[in-house]
This record gives structure tokens, C-alpha cells and sequence, in this order.
């Protein structure tokens, strides 16, 4: 391939107060690709995904990003967080939030141009969002402010998509109308995501890589590289089984004496 | 021409100090209304109130040492803006903590300062005023300050208007896109601080806050937009604040026997009233909204020409 990677993180290591929070982190996100980012919660994924953002400095390792150093003003990257909070009272459309993510960082107040308006309109329309464009976020489900926090992510045109948890709190037909979107739009916006979940299996039909972290380590591949007993036992450190049932994926870790040992959950786990 | 006499007492529209106060108070109002806009977004309305007291100081000491209040109320004003931000008030959760510890301190001292004006300055009624104001005794000298400071606020907030927004919303988001979050938030925090001294002056330390937070909490219930908010909210200050100006003068004839009534509590209370009827509003917002009609933006009439189109 000739192209760089989208995004390259070799060896990332990080501790906080002695704790080690992740180590040696290596995975790569080529152009277009879908990949989730996998684990249980606590693992490290906020982490590795602040380091990733340039929120955070690692204690060793790097982030590449089109194959140049992460730089905090490179507009290539788009995230989207878990939610904002903002109250209702705040009369910021979704439109507003939408816009901002074209300018939010530039100086002056900003008179959009019409070409910026339609930008705009277009990316509304990308993700579903015509219909509440015009009412205020803090009114919005988490479902609905999602959608208008991924329009604002993209609407920069970025190459990489970063979502921390999209998937969590929301109901399960919100899960796969999310999870069908964000499908969508990275092949028509040609951009790469890299999306964390603690759920793998609402990610399975889309996913063309899965890094999967556990206890600051990750392994990564195709699902079928990395969702196997062998690859996951050696990760976890002890013996676990994977399950397929019906197209869905269950990890199941033995019942051990010592089971309170076992970071996240003790007995049986279902990803 | 009877209605005319009714509502302006004589001698409003010659009376030098009404002229001084009239331009204070719509320029102060103007410059509350723009920063009070954020402060109500950022959820910054307690660090607010906190430079509200550390102006009292300010203004008590400039007094003790004979220098203007103005210079007073925005030098404490700032001086606690920094503090708090060094203390860490960029963070939310010290926020409280920073503000409150920063506000304590300075009350003291504002105490101090005002035992001293009271029991060794010859001025009289000087508490009084430093708390409360009196934009009647404002000397048109000190117009020119007022402006220059106002000016001064409206562009740094011009300036810093779209990164203040977004990390106002989410600072996540704001520094993901570069914004420098501690830079942005110190210019809000100094804007606040020569937004309330610029306040102290029109209604008094104390009160500062209700021009600040009262018709911008108004307008961002009323309106669609941040913007449309800043607008609707200088609009709603200047009312307040002429309003104020006009009933406290025409209080002196309304009882022969006595003084007139303060200004500051006039316009105090027209702001709160304003926004106990902006909640009238809000109520039958919802319930329009809840019928299935389009909220009502038409009927203020302040969408823009956008939610115009999507309303058509």
C-alpha cells in the first residue's frame, strides 16, 4: 500500500500514579475502514482515544496521523464524544453545533457564506437530522444528539472519525439506526472510523477491524483474527472461551477460585 | 401631550444627571447583556456574583483612598478574575471551590474597607452607594471611562466569540478543534469582571448581577439563536435600565413629602419581573409544542431568515 495509514499508533504506554494504564499499544486504520474499538469498562479506551486527540501525552509511543505526527490544530481528525450537556434553556440549534464544527476554532463572530450554509444543510441531511435542525441540542435524545455530533465531527471533512461509546445509553433501535448511519457516511464521506464500545456485537455486521483491549494490552486484525479463544486467552493472560451463537459473539471466561482477580468481570463475559 | 406629562415627570429631558444617566445605563446594559449572555451559557453565574463582592471591595477601597470608583470596581474586578482563574476555575469541578474561597476573602476585606469609608471619610452615604448605586451622582466625566471599557469588552468578546461558544458547549469538543481553553476562558473571566465594575457603577456592587444575569436569561428563553439572544437581550437592558431611570426620577413627585426611590431597585425589579413573564412564555411554548405546532418563534419575531425558511 502506498498511501500511509489513515491513522498509526506504535507502542503507546501509559501509567497513571504507577498504575499502568496501557502498554504497548500498536494498531493501524487504513482509509474507509471501520474499526471497533473494543473492550470492557476502564480498560483504557478513553485513554488511548485522548492520546489519539492529542488531549493527552502517552509516556511513550506515537500517534501518526496521514503519516505525519498527531498535531493539535490538524483538522483531519473528527470526534465525537458521548454526549454534551447542555441545558435547554441554552438556545443553541443543532444547525449552531453543526456549523461550529466548520469554525468553532477560528476568531471574530463569523458571518457564514452560503456555500458554508449548504456545507451545513448537506451534512443535516448526511446523517438524518433535517427534521430537529432547528430546535435547541439540549431537547435532543441521546439518539438525535448523536447523529448532530457526528454531523459536526464531519463536517470538516475529516479523514478519521473518532466516537467514545456513540452506543451507550442509547435503546437498542437507536443502537442500530447509529451503527447503520455511521456505516453509511464512511463510505460516502470516504472516512475512516475508529469507534469505542464495550459491545462488540452490535458493531459485528460493519466492523472491518477490531482492536480489542483488555488490561492495557490490545490485540488487532479482522474480527476473525482477533475473536478467537487462542488470541483472546493469551491477551487476557488465562484461558477464555468464544462463543458464536446465531451470529453473535459471547467471550466466556472460566470460572476460577481466584476469580476476583480477573479485572472486569469476574465470572463470565459477553461482548 | 397630557399622557406625555403624565409618564415624564418636569425637568427629566434637561436634567443634566438624567442625560449622564441615560448613557451609562444603555451602555453598561449593552455590555451586561453581551457577557451575561455567556455567563449564563458557561454556567459561570456564581463566579459572576462572586465579582460582584470583589468590585464592592474594589470600589469600598477606591473610595478609602480617593481614587474613582470606576477605577475601583473593575481593578477588583480583575484582580479576582485572575485570582479565580489561577486558583482553577477553568475546571469545573474547582470551580465552586475557587470561587467561593476567592469570594470569602474578599467580602472581608469589602467590610474593612466599607468601616472605613463610613467612620473616616466625609462622604456621606458612601455604603450606600458603593452597594446599591446611584446613577444619579455619576459624573458625566466619567462617560468617556465607561466607554472605553465597554469598548473594550464588546471586542475582546467579538473576538473570541466563536471559540468562546464552542468550549462553552463542550470544551472537549473546543480543544479538540485547537481552541486554547485556558486562554479562552481567562479573557471571559477578565470580560466578566470589567462587565460587572461597568454594572457597579449603574446599580451598585451588590445589584450588579441582576443586570448581568436578568435580561440575559430573558433572551436566551425568548430567542432560537445565541445571537438573536445577545440582540434581544441588549434590547431588553436598555428598557430596563431607561425604564428604571424614568420611574425613580418620576418617584420624586409622586409623594411631596419624601425623597425619591432608589434606581437600582427599580431596574432590579423590571428585570425580574421581565423574566418571570418570559417564563409565561416558555409555558405556552411547550404547550404549543406539545399540540404539535411549531414553536412560536414567529411571534416574537426574531428567527432568522433560516428557521424562516423551514417554517414556509
Amino acid at each position: 500500500m502506498i498511501d500511509p495509514p489513515v491513522l498509526e499508533v506504535s507502542d503507546i504506554s501509559v501509567a497513571f500514579s504507577g498504575r499502568r494504564i496501557l502498554d504497548g499499544v500498536s494498531f493501524e486504520i487504513h482509509e474507509g475502514e471501520f474499526t471497533g474499538l473494543i473492550g470492557s469498562n476502564g480498560v483504557g479506551k478513553t485513554t488511548l482515544l485522548r492520546i489519539i486527540l492529542g488531549l493527552q501525552r502517552p509516556d511513550s509511543g506515537e500517534v501518526r496521523v496521514l503519516g505525519a505526527p498527531r498535531s493539535p490544530r490538524s483538522h483531519s481528525l473528527g470526534y465525537v464524544p458521548q454526549k454534551v450537556v447542555l441545558d435547554a434553556d441554552v438556545p443553541m440549534r443543532a444547525r449552531d453545533l453543526v456549523a461550529l464544527g466548520l469554525d468553532g476554532h477560528r476568531f471574530g463572530f463569523g458571518r457564514r457564506s452560503k456555500n458554508q450554509r449548504e456545507l451545513v444543510d448537506e451534512m443535516l441531511h448526511d446523517v438524518d437530522a433535517e427534521r430537529f435542525a432547528d430546535s435547541r441540542v439540549g431537547n435532543l435524545s441521546g439518539g438525535e444528539q448523536q447523529r448532530v455530533l457526528i454531523a459536526h465531527a464531519l463536517v470538516s471533512r475529516p479523514k478519521l472519525l473518532l466516537l467514545d461509546e456513540p452506543l451507550a445509553n442509547l435503546d437498542p433501535k437507536s443502537v442500530q439506526e447509529i451503527v447503520a448511519l455511521l456505516h453509511r457516511v464512511s463510505s460516502e464521506h470516504a472516512v475512516a472510523i475508529l469507534l469505542s464500545a464495550h459491545e462488540m456485537n452490535a458493531l459485528l455486521p460493519v466492523m472491518d477491524r477490531i482492536v480489542y483491549v483488555t488490561e492495557g494490552r490490545a490485540a488487532s486484525g479482522t474480527t476473525d483474527e482477533v475473536v478467537r479463544s487462542d488470541v483472546l486467552s493469551k491477551l487476557y493472560g488465562h484461558h477464555v472461551d468464544v462463543l458464536k451463537l446465531h451470529g453473535r459473539v459471547l467471550v466466556v471466561a472460566e470460572p476460577r477460585p481466584e476469580a476476583d482477580h480477573l479485572p472486569d468481570h469476574p465470572t463470565l463475559t459477553v461482548s | 401631550m397630557s399622557l406625555l406629562r403624565l409618564l415624564f415627570e418636569p425637568g427629566f429631558f434637561s436634567s443634566a444627571p438624567v442625560h449622564t444617566a441615560v448613557v451609562i445605563g444603555a451602555v453598561t446594559a449593552v455590555v451586561s447583556a453581551v457577557v451575561g449572555v455567556f455567563t449564563v451559557v458557561r454556567s459561570q453565574s456564581f463566579a459572576g456574583h462572586a465579582l460582584t463582592d470583589i468590585a464592592t471591595t474594589g470600589g469600598s477601597g477606591a473610595v478609602y483612598f480617593g481614587i474613582s470608583p470606576l477605577a475601583g470596581f473593575i481593578g477588583g474586578g480583575v484582580a479576582g478574575g485572575g485570582a479565580m482563574d489561577l486558583i482553577g476555575v477553568q475546571r469545573v469541578r474547582s470551580r465552586d471551590l475557587a470561587t467561593g474561597i476567592v469570594l470569602g476573602a474578599a467580602t472581608g476585606l469589602a467590610a474593612l474597607f466599607l468601616y472605613l469609608d463610613a467612620t473616616q471619610s466625609a462622604t456621606t452615604g458612601v455604603t450606600q452607594q458603593i452597594l446599591f448605586g446611584s446613577i444619579f451622582t455619576v459624573s458625566s466625566s466619567t462617560i468617556p471611562a465607561v466607554v472605553f471599557f465597554s469598548a473594550a469588552v464588546l471586542l475582546v468578546i467579538g473576538a473570541i466569540y466563536r471559540p468562546l461558544l464552542l468550549s462553552s458547549v463542550s470544551p472537549e469538543l473546543a480543544s479538540v478543534r485547537g481552541v486554547g481553553l485556558r486562554v479562552v476562558g481567562l479573557l471571559f473571566m477578565l470580560a466578566l469582571a470589567v462587565a460587572v465594575g461597568l454594572s457597579s457603577i449603574a446599580i451598585g456592587s451588590i445589584l450588579s448581577t441582576a443586570l448581568l444575569i436578568g435580561p440575559a436569561a430573558t433572551a436566551l428563553r425568548l430567542t432560537r439563536s445565541i445571537r438573536g439572544a445577545m440582540v434581544v437581550a441588549c434590547l431588553l437592558g436598555i428598557a430596563t435600565t431607561w425604564l428604571g431611570i424614568l420611574l425613580a426620577y418620576d418617584s420624586d413627585y409622586w409623594d411631596p413629602s419624601s425623597q425619591g426611590l432608589p434606581v437600582s431597585f427599580f431596574i432590579v425589579a423590571i428585570a425580574f419581573l421581565l423574566y418571570l413573564l418570559s417564563g409565561l412564555a416558555g409555558v405556552r411554548r411547550h404547550v404549543g409544542r406539545r399540540d404539535g405546532d411549531i414553536p412560536a418563534r414567529e411571534a416574537c419575531g426574531l428567527g432568522d431568515d433560516t428557521t424562516a425558511k423551514a417554517v414556509a
